[in-house]
């Protein structure tokens, strides 16, 4: 099959114009001025939005533990339910992701805003009104509730390969409920776990919509950061990439540390 | 000899379907017992019912005289060998069998002894750091049957455990399973479809089919009485045509009348006749009340083995003497080897 | 305990569902409070329907997806074909940078992309629009059909190639009658899944569209910029309920297949 090769001519070209070099420019940028002299002014002044990073990971680190506990009891259950239950059921929880992005984060706009639903049932009972919206906490809920089911779907896919016998194993074995769970059901999910949280960690760390739209103006993350030197009012490429840049190899190296708990799922085909 | 499980009047039903349909058995310690039966004849289910995997709708099951049903099997005394084995994919050979005793929390030096002495008894010493997953079929086997006994239960139970191995090491793990639980005075529950490997190994055989139990017995007594024509059919090779008893001791089947050595059928009922292959003489046509044409033979090792039509029914018949193809054949049987059977009830 | 679970998967569906049951209903809602329902109207749908921004950007976002999916399958299964026969070494490179866009994050392939066409826009003189934005969509595609026939390529018998070219194929008739039904399956979900991608994506979008060539995404997210206005919930309505189709007609077939197969098996 060795002459088949040149059929990845086109993509070849296609991925180094447009994957490769793109991101070799991102590097440029984020090591030039703008007469193109070589400067590492830009990194340097990454250090200046520290806290930003800081927020920026920790909102993401939480949004990810809460969606790790509420996904895998959703996730074991969906395992062990009978087969032709698991295909609705899956679909079913994941319906609401295929809805378009920006509209899930604006139902919680409209929900937890000033006027919104929420402070409408509490002032029922004469409550609040709470400030819902703009706060870290509205933030942290638009993460878990888009990503949620990126987190169900790794630990389900690894799940339903336990098999029930392996299960009944342990329990003949003396293991309650409990301890079946810590001594058979976790160690075997572990990938689906790290897969999990990448996939939660990764966009939530780097988004901008959901501070953008749940967090105000005083919640700035790393995303938004970005997209203000490109497309905002403090235009500045240079610094731009920079920033994109500390972020993947921040991402860069969360992943190395996941990957290490995958023995046997390399990540590369 | 005193019953260590019991299980008494069990019923099981699964999406509107018996799957067990009241049955009986007695176990006896430190018994080798065998449930045959094809797929689908509940046999796996009334394993699992011991191992406490499934309760049963109605019935009682009793471990040592104590009605257990609603114990969960990690509080009972019986371990399981699974039919795939069911290892732990992220634990090795040793942490797979020191599991049982981990979750009993024991010294950790006294799990080494026994996990040790364990894995010199199935012969896996040198195994201990080994992946489950890059083990033989064979190899897996022995794990699971380590981890089971590790926990020194009062029974053992096996599910098909050699199904999936070839037919040479089957052979060699039946003589060792027999071995260990000789040695270790254990009582065996044994879960298979195969039954020479059913006759090989056990004490006790019970024959199951559609959720019923239709014989218990010595492999001995199942293979030379068997009850009624689906054991006989299902046990070693039989030729089962149909017959009537004129009177005691005289059956009429393929339009002739032969000797026979059963009694206590009214006039004229007609039963079921069983013939082993093996209990069929050759003897020359002429000298015969049946007679038949070898339509195929096949050379089996120790024997012929003889396709005959004659009248009604295609006889199959095993000798050590060879008739070719297309020649005519007489047939005889001694009156002790022709078996009669009532006819089972077609439900 | 099963109790508890039916409970705890309720609650969670409660979450998962309650906000876009909101939507919906208040997509009804005579005024434009979001808390107090005072009437039933269809007014939404009426100015939805009426919006030229939105229906030219809906048509605008069709046509990117359909052109941009296609043009991704066949690069990318052409692409699949050529790195399965590449040597170790090669392979491993190409598709470590194949990889990338899909482990970076978005806004990083969309800043990446926007500084390569700001390049060439002040170099050759073109605008972001259009071009732009298929370019961008095809680029983010284009691993995905790779990562879903790539695998077809493993299950597949190695010497299948030579046993069809030992039968008197020429090499290409071999890929064409041998090959390509063997990796369809692979190829056919790489093109759904850049298909639904593209339709959805919005950061890639947002930084490689310019202003003459808007996406339903960019446009949604300019309407919630601005004022709150009951047409987005019309909208969401609208998007839910074709979704819904989707999955459900999806869930038959898939159903109807399992039968078949159980049946022949």
């Amino acid at each position: 099959m060795k002459k088949l090769k040149v059929f990845a001519a086109p993509y070849l070209v296609w991925m180094i114009v447009f994957i490769a070099v793109p991101l070799l420019m991102v590097a440029y940028f984020a090591f030039t001025d703008d007469n193109g002299a070589f400067t590492v002014e830009h990194i340097a002044n990454v250090g200046q939005y520290a806290n930003i990073f800081i927020r920026s990971i920790w909102l993401a680190l939480i949004a990810t533990v809460i969606c790790l506990i509420i996904a895998y009891p959703v996730a074991f259950m969906l395992s062990r339910m009978k087969k032709h239950h698991q295909g609705t059921m899956l679909m079913i929880v994941m319906l609401p992701m295929w809805m378009n992005f920006l509209l899930r984060t604006y139902a919680w706009m409209t929900l937890l805003g000033n006027n919104g639903l929420i402070n409408y049932l509490f002032s029922l009972i004469g409550l609040g009104p709470f400030k819902l919206i703009n706060t870290e906490g509205a933030v942290v809920l638009g993460m878990v509730y888009n990503y949620l089911p990126f987190m169900i779907l790794p630990l389900y896919s690894v799940m339903v390969k336990i098999d029930k016998s392996v299960l009944e194993a342990a329990s003949d074995l003396g293991c309650n409920s409990a301890s079946t769970l810590f001594r058979v059901v976790i160690p075997l999910s572990v990938p689906g776990i790290m897969s999990g949280i990448t996939m939660v960690f990764v966009p939530a760390i780097s988004t901008f919509i959901i501070s953008r739209m749940l967090g105000g103006g005083s919640n700035l993350l790393i995303g938004d950061l970005i997209e203000m030197q490109f497309l905002g009012n403090s235009y500045n490429p240079h610094l731009g990439a920079g920033i994109s840049l500390v972020l993947m190899v921040i991402i860069l190296l969360i992943m190395t540390i996941m990957n290490q708990f995958d023995p046997d799922d390399q990540v590369l085909i | 000899m005193e019953n260590i499980i019991s299980l008494k009047n069990i019923v099981v039903n699964f999406d509107n379907e018996q799957i067990l349909k009241c049955i009986n058995l007695d176990i006896k310690d430190k018994e080798f017992v065998t449930l045959l039966g094809p797929s689908g004849c509940g046999k796996t289910t009334t394993l699992r019912i011991i191992g406490g995997f499934l309760t049963p709708d109605s019935g009682d099951v009793m471990l040592e005289g104590k009605r257990i049903n609603d114990l969960p099997p990690h509080k009972r005394d019986v371990n399981t060998v699974f039919q795939r084995y069911a290892l732990f994919p992220h634990l090795n050979v040793y942490d797979n069998i020191a599991f049982g005793l981990r979750v009993k929390k024991l010294p950790e030096k006294e799990i080494q002894k026994r996990v040790g002495e364990m894995l010199e008894m199935v012969n896996l010493m040198g195994y201990e750091k080994r992946s489950v997953n890059r083990l033989s079929g064979g190899q897996q086997q022995r794990v699971a049957i380590a981890r089971a006994l590790v926990n020194r239960p009062k029974i053992l139970l096996l599910d098909e455990p050699l199904g999936a191995l070839d037919l040479k090491l089957r052979k060699d793990m039946q003589t060792e399973l027999r071995k260990i639980q000789q040695a270790l005075e254990l009582t065996f529950v044994y879960v298979t479809h195969d039954q020479e490997e059913a006759l090989t190994m056990s004490d006790t055989v019970v024959v199951m089919n559609n959720g019923t139990i239709q014989q218990i017995g010595s492999p001995t007594d199942i293979y030379n009485e068997p009850i009624n024509a689906f054991v006989a059919d299902f046990i070693g090779e039989s030729n089962i045509v149909n017959g009537k008893m004129p009177e005691d001791c005289l059956v009429e089947f393929a339009g002739k009348q032969f000797k026979c050595v059963d009694k206590g059928f009214s006039p004229d009922e007609t039963v079921d006749v069983v013939v082993r292959p093996e209990d069929v003489k050759i003897i020359p046509a002429s000298e015969a009340k049946l007679t038949g044409i070898v339509e195929s033979v096949v050379f089996k090792g120790v024997h012929y083995e003889m396709i005959v039509d004659s009248v009604d029914h295609k006889w199959m018949i095993h000798s050590t003497k060879y008739e070719p193809e297309g020649t005519m054949i007489g047939m005889t049987f001694d009156p002790y080897d022709i078996h009669i059977m009532k006819k089972l009830k077609e439900d | 305990m099963k109790k508890l679970g039916k409970i705890y998967m309720a609650l969670v569906l409660f979450f998962l569902y309650i906000p876009i049951f909101v939507l919906i209903v208040f997509s009804f809602n005579e005024t434009k409070s979001r808390s107090v329902f005072s009437g039933f109207t269809l007014e939404w749908y009426e100015r939805l329907f009426k919006n030229e921004i939105i229906i030219s950007s809906l048509i605008n976002t069709i046509i990117i997806a359909v052109v941009a999916s296609i043009a991704a399958t066949v690069l990318g299964t052409l692409a699949a074909i050529g790195i399965n026969s590449m040597r170790k070494v090669p392979k491993a490179i190409v598709l470590n940078v194949t990889n990338m866009p899909v482990i970076n994050p978005e806004i990083v392939t969309g800043v990446s992309l926007m500084l390569l066409f700001v390049f060439f826009a002040a170099r050759m003189n073109f605008e972001f629009g259009f071009v732009t934005l298929l370019i961008a969509h095809i680029t983010f595609n284009v691993p995905y059909v790779i990562l879903n026939v790539m695998p077809k390529f493993k299950q597949m018998d190695p010497n299948l190639f030579e046993a069809a070219q030992d039968l008197g194929c020429s090499p290409f008739s071999a890929l064409y009658k041998v090959i390509l039904p063997e990796i369809m399956p692979g190829i056919v979900s790489g093109f759904l899944m850049s298909f639904t991608f593209s339709l959805d994506d919005f950061v890639v979008s947002y930084f490689t569209s310019g202003s003459t060539s808007q996406t339903l995404p960019i446009t949604i997210y300019s309407m919630t910029r601005r004022k709150i206005s009951p047409e987005i919930n019309a909208l969401s309505t609208l998007i839910f309920i074709v979704v819904v189709i989707v999955l459900i007609v999806k869930n038959i077939i898939e159903n109807r297949q399992f039968k078949k197969e159980k049946r022949e098996a």
